[in-house]
């Protein structure tokens, strides 16, 4: 059944100490970490949009974004 | 506003080790006072020493950065000075338990209008370890290492004895349900106190073969259970989550306040 997406996940890679927290607890193993141990996407498709990630994430690393306020404030990146 | 409009982006990342849990706090912390909607100007944040206490850095919100086990006592000032600002503690079991524990008892006698936040890692995590007042029994520290002679001070309980109004316990795994306690003692009339189990895989988690951070939260997921549940018969090593005080009792900016008006001359015994 295909799901409406209303959040997409904004990834702060510079600010992830690969604690795996988030890869650990994401119901649907939409994350993962990648040869520098730091957080990447293996299937966003997947997301059932909970925000269990970015509530346990201690590092502010991962986000999820509102689609619709995004576009309307012209798509501006998170990260400092 | 969003998230990280209340944090200081140019301290980030920060210093905690990666998998503690006080950085998942310090956003849930952030997400409460976001949804309550409190303008940045209209908070105060002091906190003492540790690692616990250098959450105060990167909030971009009025922070003190005090002695020592004091923060309460800054605190106290700051709210009597200006009563009408939330004024929030952050502090380590440590820091609020030993070096603070006479002025974290006094303060929940007061009944002053203050939100003390117990970040319990059980451990000293910044000087290396050592046996901290929360410590359990059995377990191992720096200072201790064939495990702790004493026992674990119940927070919540002494909390309650001494009369804090307002007394609730989560963990970082429980991120939700610790939004909402917090949001509740941040709003509480009263002297509140949220213990929150933190996990230090550095150093409490390592010297305990407790495993990693994922590890440390799910033994938190599997032995927190509701208040008043029964569940704890069984394990002894369960432990409660959720609401344990809250209640009114008159607080002490408003007696205060009471008084002063009351020795106040009058305009017509000037006459």
């Amino acid at each position: 059944m295909a799901r409406v997406k209303k959040k997409r996940l904004l990834l702060r890679r510079e600010w992830c100490k690969g604690c795996n927290i988030c890869v650990a607890f994401c119901p649907t193993h939409v994350l993962g970490l990648d040869e520098e141990n730091r957080i990447q996407i293996l299937d966003e498709s997947r997301c059932i949009e909970c925000y269990l990630c970015e509530w346990r994430c201690p590092d502010f690393a991962i986000e999820l974004v509102d689609l619709a306020s995004e576009e309307a404030d012209g798509a501006k990146e998170g990260a400092a | 506003m969003a998230t990280l409009d209340y944090v200081r982006r140019r301290f980030l990342p920060h210093i905690w080790c990666p998998g503690c849990g006080h950085g998942t706090l310090m956003a849930t912390l952030v997400r409460a006072i976001e949804e309550l909607a409190i303008p940045k100007d209209q908070i105060v944040m002091a906190s003492g020493i540790g690692c616990s206490s250098r959450i105060v850095g990167y909030l971009d919100l009025h922070t003190l950065h005090t002695l020592h086990g004091r923060a309460l006592a800054f605190a106290t000032g700051v709210k009597m000075a200006k009563p009408d600002l939330h004024v929030i503690v952050p502090m380590g079991d440590g820091d609020a338990l030993a070096i603070g524990g006479n002025h974290f008892i006094h303060a929940c006698a007061r009944n002053i209008d203050l939100t003390a936040i117990i970040m319990n890692n059980q451990t000293y995590g910044m000087t290396g370890g050592q046996v901290s007042p929360m410590t359990g029994h059995g377990e191992r520290a720096t200072t201790m290492p064939y495990g702790n002679l004493g026992q674990a001070l119940d927070v919540v309980a002494v909390a309650r004895a001494a009369g804090a109004t307002y007394v609730a316990r989560s963990t970082v795994y429980h991120a939700p349900q610790l939004k909402k306690l917090l949001m509740k003692a941040i709003q509480h009339r009263g002297f509140s106190v949220v213990e929150v189990l933190t996990q230090c895989p550095t150093y409490y988690g390592r010297l305990n073969q407790r495993g990693d951070a994922v590890e440390m939260m799910t033994w938190f997921k599997e032995h927190a259970v509701p208040v008043g549940s029964d569940a704890r018969k069984d394990d002894p090593a369960r432990f409660e989550v959720g609401e344990f005080v809250n209640v009114e009792r008159p607080e002490y900016c408003a007696s205060y306040d009471e008084i002063v008006t009351r020795l106040k001359p009058r305009e017509d015994e000037h006459a």
